[in-house]
């Protein structure tokens, strides 16, 4: 349901500034969504500043400096830190995009890096977002391999044409960028797909090997499930890895009425 | 599992108040402004059919509010709506081709739709109050 505004217990409050780092020439601003279960309190923004003579130039590193050396209780996830894991997916400078992938002079506002929480999850703590239902709309496409014949004695073969039709579905790194980016995903996500699921539905229904087609049709065949999505386009603009989900889900869509006629 | 602590109300991350505006997402939105104002539109468009139908004094009262600077004004974003909400429906059409979805493509029709309805109403109300005059 469409809520344009926040909930009482989810309005951010003003937070904490900490102190500049001693003998830094150069500082960058971070201010950072903050929100501790275990203090009763509502959401706040903390202000650091990180010292760019030690600290290396992505968006990951200031955030890695300020746990190391100003404040050990900011929680966010990371992993790989080159783009590949899609653990430090969060909103930065007003854009979801990951962490690692992000040089910090390239989202400042203002001369700030700002960072929340991917937009309209539930927090478990500062930039950690509850993705539970999202990986239960990914399983709900049921991403595997599905096929009525025997399986052959090797491997399902396809050919160099037919694989061709998987780049651009199966590089998605499941970061939930482009889903929390999606207005409609916002206000529906409870029936809604999103962009990320939707484009591994794609990925499955391109694949030449795969036989159940029509019933992966059928299960997206839903006025929420499928065509909640208005191609805002958001998700397209958000994707780290430059993928197209958008045009993934019109593609869908396009299948959806070739398989009437 | 009567000892299971209770769940913990958790916050909704903010969304609206921090996204940054894409131009693509404003369209969006604006498509959907339009196509709620059309519906109001269509009601003027009604009023003006049932005034000429009905009788003359009918007609005069709908004149006098169309024609006075509130009712023009009116009149004016009715035009914008119907020709920014059908431009917006070309757009879509074309989406549904699976053409311009690349980055450079949707801004250019975002801006293009933009464009397009800013000048066609320019153009219409030049010719309406040209032919009137």
């Amino acid at each position: 349901m469409v809520e344009l505004t926040l909930p009482k217990n989810s309005q951010i409050t003003k937070g904490k500034t900490w102190p500049k780092p001693q003998g830094a020439k150069k500082v960058t601003e971070f201010k950072v969504y903050r929100w501790n279960p275990d203090d009763g309190k509502n959401p706040s923004i903390d202000t650091y500043y990180v010292d760019r003579e030690n600290c290396g130039p992505m968006v990951l590193d200031g955030l890695i400096y300020i746990k190391n050396h100003i404040d050990p209780t900011l929680t966010f996830r990371r992993s790989c830190r080159e783009g590949v894991c899609g653990s430090c997916a969060m909103n930065i400078g007003g854009t979801n995009t990951l962490a690692c992938t992000k040089g910090m002079d390239e989202v400042l506002v203002k001369e700030v890096v700002n960072i929340y929480p991917l937009p309209h999850m539930e927090v478990v703590k500062d930039l950690v977002p509850d993705l539970t239902r999202f990986y239960a709309q990914h399983a709900s496409i049921e991403p595997w391999l599905q096929t009525d014949t025997a399986a052959p004695e090797k491997e399902w073969r396809q050919s160099k044409e037919d694989r061709e039709r998987l780049d651009g579905l199966y590089e998605c790194i499941l970061c939930a960028c482009c889903s929390t980016s999606c207005p409609s995903y916002w206000w529906n996500g409870d029936r809604y797909l999103g962009p990320a699921a939707l484009l591994q539905a794609n990925r499955w229904l391109k694949d030449s090997r795969d036989e159940r087609t029509g019933a992966r049709l059928d299960n997206l065949e839903d006025p929420f499930r499928l065509y909640r999505c208005h191609t805002i386009m958001n998700c397209a603009q958000a994707c780290p890895k430059s993928l197209n989900p958008a045009k993934a889900i019109a593609e869908i869509k396009k299948m959806m009425v070739e398989r009437q006629i | 599992m009567a000892d299971s602590p209770p769940r913990i109300m958790r916050p909704t991350s903010p969304h609206l108040q921090i996204y940054r505006p894409l131009i693509t997402m404003m369209m969006s939105i604006v498509h959907r402004i339009t196509g709620c104002a059309l519906y109001f539109g269509t009601a003027i468009l009604v009023w003006w059919l049932l005034a000429a139908a009905a009788s003359p004094s009918a007609y005069a009262t709908f004149s006098t509010v169309a024609g006075s600077w509130i009712g023009r004004l009116i009149l004016l974003g009715y035009t914008w709506a119907l020709l920014h909400h059908a431009l917006g429906g070309m757009r879509h059409f074309i989406w549904d081709m699976l053409h311009g979805f690349g980055p450079k493509e949707r801004v250019l029709l975002a801006k293009l739709t933009l464009g397009g309805s800013i000048t066609l109403t320019i153009v219409v109300w030049a010719i309406g109050l040209a032919i009137k005059s």
